[in-house]
């Protein structure tokens, strides 16, 4: 730990503290970047295809650029620039080629924005529509059309992916542990079903938004809605061959980004309407119908899972396939797919494990970030998975699970040792099951079962992740101490409502000893004024940037200790401070104030010593590896935080519709910092997993065109939504690198809970979903198709039918796979 | 067309385009951006207004149809600097994470405590139905508006095993 201030000392850490920057934002006095006004401001729209997979024959602008109002018309025949964070794919306008239904066209820059309306309308475009490559699983047809025939002339990060040109891989992940072979030969029992998950929208409630400046001698500033202004910046950089010191990126205040922000979307195009314009600054806004399509969503995921496992419940061997529906552009998918890769099989040891993870290119949106980062996704296939492998051998799955359980001494995935402080995922799935009383109805919900008629079921699952960046992620705090005493900081995480800023502002606090009202951070970045951070995503920002700001903080006592030492001839081993003064221990009322050294410290006569002073804390992240590219194995891992939900849910048998009663969730983070923003983040993010489980999910027709494109026909949780009763606790096993011990949370609660939701479901009723989201129609059908089809299962006893490496053969989704008497009654 | 409205007690006179609705008029011409869009299309809350006492969104209203009314934006929440009751429960509760639905969601319960000084926990969750949240998940807004109307009987919290 970085800190040993001892836990009575602490003033904020650990407490339930306001947010910093609540009050703005309850006045409607933030400004987030839609609210900003710039001279000469014009108004950008961009032309979206309506097709999946098109040749664009003939485009003409003539008119568009003859109408009163325009100043800028663009196609991509005059912008040969690809951008592309790990893999460099996408052309900033389409090219000749459509890759996905909404992709951008063409783009206009007018007075208006009816102006530019008028003048998207007036462009007249000629496509020839192809058939779209759409199905991932047929990855490894021959004959399947490619979605980009020039993969292999394009630049990619070679120490982390492997692309496979002349198919639709755009990367393809390994991880080979222990001898999977072996482990099946050895299993009772081989068990196997694929679990499948739609596109999702992440659906901030701010649309992307950005204004871009190209002024004269290519000098850029960009107002931008995005998540990590470096990586803007960075990637502008690279795509047009312009100096960083050249691009301003300011992030004003953010609502809401869950990853959707992460990366490069709406800047380039405004900055190179921009520079058409002569230079005028060209805003875009995107419509909520642009956010489906014109922006990234989250990529769809077809996840095979086959376990090898004795009759004590031990897992021995286990083989996942994960072919990931990327969409068009490889994106953060590609990433998606490592990070899933090396934690596929969830907070459970596995001996024997061997992981191949496809990011397939399809004729659809592109997938990014998402909160959870593909853990989500398989977490959903996992959980459903081991309920599957345990009602199977007869064991109750919470049992099975903490059979299998990560613990101190076992070998993660890619085989890093659990210790201790890792943290303890077995203490949440007891925290949460205690908390929904799971193994039994309550006479309450027993009562309440007869009274409504409907069923009830229980499940516990478990989660685990760990940051997805690189092994060299870094970070720096800057504090700089004010006339008055009080400091103003400088970094790049940005708080776009996670609460992460107020929980640094507590950590400097306690460490300086000051009130936490003289510390601010301003939420707005500015890569001109503010020090580099890689980015705000993965969950890292609070482990680094808190460490950072600790250090910060200590440096800045260090140098008013300097003075000190200096203004009152001690020594600085002889020093200590409070909120107001450094002071000589063993003479108090010897002491200089914060104030009287804050811009150089004089003395009566008037000479004076020091400078202004600035305190500076930099942390990188230590001990990472990449993974090795054959095997997987590595040390990818910044901190793991476990955690699990209980669910339960009651369900009409006769209509499928069903209520969640309750969800408990526990997660073991460490050291909490900030009790309201941990149950906040907890809250939020299994609320918005359970959106992901109910109700979320692209709908396509076959000729991949996007059929709901809007809140009318993609709903997302309302009030109405939630459970009746939501409890969260928090484990606090200590992380040693951690700021304070703590780990960070933000992801972690969206995973698993659809797991949740789906095995109790089929424990209140025996309805078996192997597909998200869980619509009522879905359990509806499910339970149509409950009772009598006999288990199609693949458990096999012994295990023999090991099926062929190559993962070309499509496994066919398995129906009910057990057909167990209607459960949910399980008195123990 | 000339219209005549007032907004947050302040009589304003503005010329109005006849398809401007009226949230881009109040963003737009009156300068008060405090209220957001999240939509466009009248299904997120995100630019919730009280006009004549009533919560409507205001990206559904023309701006020329609020000639003669009485609106009340987020602007008009906090008097003389000081938070009002019900903005100082949402920052005791930590109801509010990006701010980008707080606008909406003030209005929206701000228009029921004023109908109605003691909701229950359904009540309060019908009146937000239509103010999306993506970030919170609800609870705590459900929380702070208990407390702003005295019912909240302990601040729920995290519990620490
Ligand atoms: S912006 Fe008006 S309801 Fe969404
Ligand atoms: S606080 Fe972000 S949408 Fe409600």
């Amino acid at each position: 730990m970085l800190d040993n201030t001892p836990k009575k000392d602490l003033k904020y850490v650990g407490k339930d503290v306001e947010r910093i920057d609540v009050v703005e934002k309850l006045t409607g006095q933030a400004l987030y970047t839609a609210d900003l006004e710039f001279a000469g401001m014009l108004h950008g729209k961009v032309l979206r295809s309506p097709h999946a997979k098109a040749r664009i024959k003939k485009i003409d602008v003539s008119k568009a650029k003859k109408l009163v109002g325009v100043h800028a018309v663009l196609t991509g025949n005059d912008l040969d620039y690809r951008v592309g964070l790990y893999l460099v794919d996408k052309y900033i306008l389409a090219r000749d080629t459509i890759r996905h239904f909404g992709e951008a066209v063409a783009a206009v820059a007018a007075e208006t924005p009816a102006i530019a309306q008028q003048a998207l309308d007036l462009i007249e475009i000629e496509y020839e529509v192809l058939t779209p490559f759409l199905d991932p699983k047929q990855v490894f047809d021959k004959k399947a059309p490619l979605v980009h025939p020039d993969l292999g002339s394009y630049s990619y990060v070679e120490a982390v992916f492997t692309p496979v040109p002349g198919t639709n891989i755009a990367n393809h992940t390994k991880l080979r542990k222990g001898n999977v072979e072996k482990g099946f030969k050895e299993a009772d029992y081989v068990i196997e079903r694929e679990y499948t998950n739609p596109n999702v929208q992440h659906v901030p409630m701010e649309t992307h938004i950005a204004v871009g400046k190209w002024d004269t001698g290519d000098r850029i500033t960009i107002h931008t809605s995005a998540q990590s202004p470096f990586t803007v910046r960075n990637l502008f950089a690279h795509s047009f061959k312009i100096p960083h010191c050249n691009i301003r990126v300011i992030t004003p205040y953010l609502g809401g980004g869950f990853g959707g922000k992460a990366g490069i979307h709406l800047e380039p195009l405004c900055c190179c309407l921009s520079k058409l314009s002569g230079g005028r600054p060209v805003r875009i806004q995107a419509t909520r119908e642009e956010e489906f399509s014109l922006l990234p969503c989250r990529s769809g995921l077809i996840y095979n899972i086959k376990t090898g496992v004795k009759k004590n419940g031990k897992i021995v061997a286990q083989k996942m396939t994960m072919y990931w529906d990327a969409g068009a552009y490889a994106d953060y998918a590609v990433n998606v797919t490592r990070a899933s890769g090396f934690s596929a099989s969830g907070p459970y040891e596995i001996e024997n494990a061997w992981v191949d993870a496809y990011t397939v290119y399809t004729n659809k949106p592109f997938g990014t970030a998402y909160r959870g980062f593909g853990h989500v996704e398989f977490s959903w296939g996992m959980e459903r998975h081991m309920n599957y492998v345990a009602d199977t051998l007869g064991i109750d799955p919470l049992e099975f699970r903490k059979i299998n359980a990560l613990r101190p001494g076992s070998k993660t995935m890619t085989g890093e040792e659990v210790v201790t402080n890792t943290g303890s995922v077995t203490k949440c799935m007891d925290a949460v099951a205690k908390s929904i009383n799971y193994g039994k109805l309550t006479a309450a919900e027993l009562a309440r079962e007869k009274k409504t008629g409907m069923k009830i079921g229980k499940s516990v699952v478990a989660l685990q992740k760990a940051p997805a960046m690189p092994p060299f992620t870094g970070t720096v705090m800057i504090l700089k101490l004010n006339e008055d005493g009080s400091v103003t900081g400088s970094h790049s995480l940005t708080d776009y409502g996670m609460g992460t800023y107020t929980s640094l502002a507590q950590m400097i606090a306690d460490v300086l000893r000051w009130p936490i009202e003289r510390i601010r951070l301003p939420i707005e970045n500015d890569t001109d004024r503010d020090p580099y951070d890689w980015q705000t995503v993965a969950s890292k920002g609070l482990l680094l940037s808190g460490n950072a700001a600790i250090l910060a903080a200590k440096d800045l006592l260090d140098k008013c200790y300097d003075v000190a030492a200096q203004a009152l001839r001690a020594q600085k081993c002889d020093l200590d401070h409070d909120a107001e003064k450094v002071f000589v221990r063993h003479h108090p009322k010897s002491h200089v104030t914060y104030k009287q050294m804050a811009v150089g410290y004089a003395y009566p006569n008037g000479n004076a010593i020091c400078g202004p002073i600035i305190g500076i804390g930099r942390y990188i992240a230590q001990g990472l590896t990449n993974l090795d590219k054959e095997t997987g194995q590595g040390n990818p891992a910044l901190d793991w935080t476990f955690g699990a939900h209980g669910l339960i849910v009651e369900v009409c048998e006769k209509t499928g519709a069903f209520n969640i009663i309750k969800v408990a969730s526990a997660y073991d983070i460490g050291q909490v910092i900030n009790e309201g923003s941990v149950r906040g983040q907890a809250i939020g993010g299994m609320i918005q997993g359970l959106g992901t489980a109910m109700c979320e999910g692209y709908i396509y027709n076959d000729k991949g065109q996007l059929l709901n494109p809007s809140f009318t026909d993609n709903k997302i949780p309302t009030s109405l939504d939630i459970p009746e009763e939501i409890d969260c606790i928090a484990i606090e096993t200590p992380q040693i690198d951690g700021p304070f011990g703590a780990r960070g949370v933000g992801e972690h609660s969206m995973i698993a809970v659809c797991g949740a939701l789906g095995n109790a479901i089929e424990k209140a009723t025996g309805a078996v979903l192997t597909h998200m989201p869980i619509r009522q129609e879905n359990v509806w059908k499910a339970l149509q198709s409950r009772s009598g089809k006999k288990a199609t299962a693949k458990a096999t006893k012994p295990a023999k039918a090991v099926k062929a490496e190559k993962p070309a053969k499509s496994v066919k989704a398995e129906k009910p796979a057990k057909a167990t008497k209607p459960a949910g009654r399980a008195k123990k | 067309m000339k219209i005549t409205l007032t907004v947050n007690g302040k009589k304003y006179q503005r010329d109005a385009s006849e398809t401007k609705n009226l949230l881009h008029f109040l963003r737009e011409d009156l300068g008060l951006t405090g209220t957001k869009e999240g939509c466009g299309a009248g299904e997120c809350g995100a630019c919730t207004v009280i006009m004549n006492g009533k919560t409507v969104n205001s990206c559904l209203i023309l701006a020329v149809e609020a000639d003669g009314t009485d609106i009340k934006t987020i602007e008009g929440e906090a008097k003389n600097g000081k938070l009002s009751k019900l903005q100082v429960a949402f920052k005791k509760n930590h109801a509010v994470q990006c701010g980008f639905c707080t606008p909406g969601m003030i209005m929206s319960t701000r228009a029921l405590l004023e109908a109605n000084p003691k909701p229950t926990v359904e009540q309060i969750k019908q009146a937000i139905e239509g103010n999306f949240c993506r970030c919170t998940g609800y609870q705590q807004i459900i929380e702070a508006v208990q407390d702003a109307s005295g019912q909240l009987k302990k601040k729920e919290g995290l519990k620490r095993a």
